[in-house]
């Protein structure tokens, strides 16, 4: 466990003097505030709108922004430490495999949720604090619910990139195959979704197809921050699929988790079995 | 209980071997020379002893554990070739880092930079440290803890001439405690003195292992014998010519003296007819050096057989 800390520990203080943490959280705090400000502004007035519409917002913003500085956060995690010579020495010490990567994930998992927490609940703050009117209980609801899960996410994404991280040899391969993952996670699942409803025309099993929407963590993360506000109006596109889903809340949180640890675990076994 | 044992230890890489049928042991209080052309498999032999790889056949066995044991890698220091760390970490930084991991103390890690010779750039980026430094910082990270098997390839890289005096005496120091220590290293006239046993590997498997004396029986190499005429250097000559009964004994001339290659057995009796004849004023013997015996063993193929398919 020392060990683990110790690794952990690097990587944390390394994102401190690189500015990361406090970059990440600055742009969180505000798109967090921007959003709640001037979100809006589309129908034609600035100022508040309501918490359900601005943790949409939020979400739907997350879903680009976060697998994105998670990805970018960890994908040299194991490839950068080869690359630089210090993975065969770090290898020589009384430190196994596994212990290392738990390490950097515990490293920069806390990185990543510091500044979310950070950067969303300075933003949750403000706004309880500057909005009149806001219902302070369901804010603060809303504001956990939407800080936990993005956390959640951002794991996911993180060990998805070690598992790319362990089995590459070389960073820019890695950074093209993170970019690759944000990129099918992001964009093209949604579409591929969307196409096989309409090209089947009905004749895919009802049951069956909004399933298919927890095979993608930004889905569920998404669905998870505007079904709790039991407004199915929000839910657009694929999205609406969601409501068909016989799991409620707790079911999309197990999703989530679930992306975090397969990956990981799938991470641990690849870098277990890789040759140095 | 040894330092290290191979014991019939053999490794493939895809089905090429590497290493085949070594053997090999290091016991405390003892300082060996590893050689070997590039690809000869070096760097293998030291990674199965890290437990970075599982031989393919046969058994090694660290410290009367388990290569890559935990408790066997707290007890080993190694130093890599062209050893490199974290650009934007001091030296302190880094030391601190790597003591935390083996689990050694915090408080030598001042005091191994000192000893060093980082003293003064502890505190500096390791991005801006010349090779020769990063090479030290390498060394001071190998003994943390106090190892009882301490591995260094190539550790003079980089190093001026009075830095790598300091290295083989801090070296000395050690061994003298009971360390066991394993040298690397291509420079083979500036470790000879310090070396009690050499291995000599050439294409994964281990040509001669023993020390220096052991090695020149083994390789049976000509002595070189430098004599200086008493009177004249034919009548010198006439009695070598007159003394040698077998073949392979080489005579030269070069500014005024006799080179005289002999046969390590047949050179007590040629000293003893030299010396009688009173033909002679002054003898100095040389000895093949560390350098002409791994020529020896390795074979002088060309640069191309040499280069090494890593």
């Amino acid at each position: 466990m020392n060990r683990i800390w110790t690794i952990a520990r690097k990587e944390l203080s390394d994102s401190l003097r690189n500015r990361w943490l406090m970059a990440i959280s600055l742009v969180f705090a505000t798109l967090a505030l921007g959003i709640a400000w001037f979100g809006a502004a589309a129908s034609g007035q600035v100022g508040y709108a309501s918490t359900p519409a601005t943790i949409a917002s939020l979400a739907s913003l997350g879903i680009f922004l976060i697998p994105l500085i998670a990805l970018l956060l960890a994908y040299d995690a194991i490839v950068g430490e080869a690359e630089g010579g210090t993975l065969l020495l770090l290898m020589t010490y009384p430190l196994s495999r596994s212990q290392l990567l738990l390490g950097k994930f515990l490293g920069h998992g806390l990185t990543l949720a510091l500044a979310t927490l950070i950067g969303f609940g300075v933003a949750g703050v403000a706004i309880a604090l500057l909005v009149e009117d806001v219902a302070i209980a369901s804010l603060a609801a809303a504001m956990t619910r939407f800080i936990a899960s993005t956390i959640l996410l951002g794991w996911g994404f993180i060990a998805l990139a070690y598992v790319i991280s362990v089995r590459v040899s070389e960073k820019p391969i890695a950074a093209g195959l993170a970019l690759a993952i944000w990129f099918f996670f992001v964009l093209i699942f949604d579409l591929m979704l969307l196409g096989t409803l309409v090209a089947s025309e009905g004749k895919f099993s009802a049951e069956l197809l909004p399933w298919l929407l927890m095979l993608n963590p930004t889905d569920i993360y998404r669905l998870l921050n505007i079904v709790a506000f039991g407004d199915a109006a929000h839910l657009s596109g694929v999205l609406s699929l969601g409501a068909d889903l016989p799991i409620g809340a707790f079911g999309l949180w197990v999703g989530l988790v679930l992306w975090c640890a397969v990956p990981l675990t799938g991470a641990l076994l690849l870098f277990r079995n890789h040759r140095i | 209980m040894s330092c290290f044992r191979l014991e019939n230890v053999s490794y493939r890489y895809d089905k090429s071997p590497v290493l085949q049928g070594i053997d090999l042991r290091l016991e405390p209080g003892e300082i060996l020379g590893l050689f070997g052309h590039n690809g000869a498999g070096k760097t293998t032999s030291i990674k199965l002893i890290l437990g970075l790889m599982q031989p393919t056949q046969g058994t090694v066995s660290v410290l009367g554990g388990r290569a890559g044991d935990p408790s066997v890698t707290q007890n080993i220091g190694y130093l890599p070739e062209n050893v490199m760390f974290y650009p934007q970490l001091t030296g302190r930084e880094i030391l601190s880092h790597f003591a935390r991991l083996k689990g050694s103390s915090l408080h030598q890690v001042p005091k191994l930079l000192e000893q060093v010779g980082l003293g003064d750039a502890r505190d500096a980026r390791t991005k801006t440290y010349s090779k020769g430094m990063r090479q030290r910082l390498g060394l001071a990270q190998a003994l943390l803890g106090r190892p009882k098997l301490l591995m260094l390839d190539e550790p003079t890289v980089g190093l001026d001439p009075v830095a790598t005096a300091d290295l083989y005496r801090l070296l000395r120091d050690l061994r003298d405690e009971g360390t066991g220590i394993v040298l690397c290293s291509h420079v083979l006239p500036g470790v000879e003195p310090y070396i009690d046993r050499a291995a000599i590997l050439t294409e994964g498997s281990l040509k001669a292992a023993g020390d220096l004396a052991a090695l020149r029986r083994q390789a049976n190499m000509p002595v070189t014998l430098s004599l200086e005429p008493a009177n004249s250097i034919s009548a010198l000559e006439r009695v070598i010519d007159k003394a040698s009964t077998s073949s392979g004994l080489m005579i030269k001339t070069d500014n005024g003296r006799l080179r005289v290659d002999v046969q390590p057995r047949e050179k007590m009796a040629l000293l003893k007819t030299v010396m009688a004849s009173g033909e002679v004023a002054d003898i100095s013997i040389q000895q093949p050096s560390l350098e002409d015996i791994y020529v020896h063993f390795i074979g002088s193929g060309g640069l191309a057989r040499r280069g090494g398919n890593q």
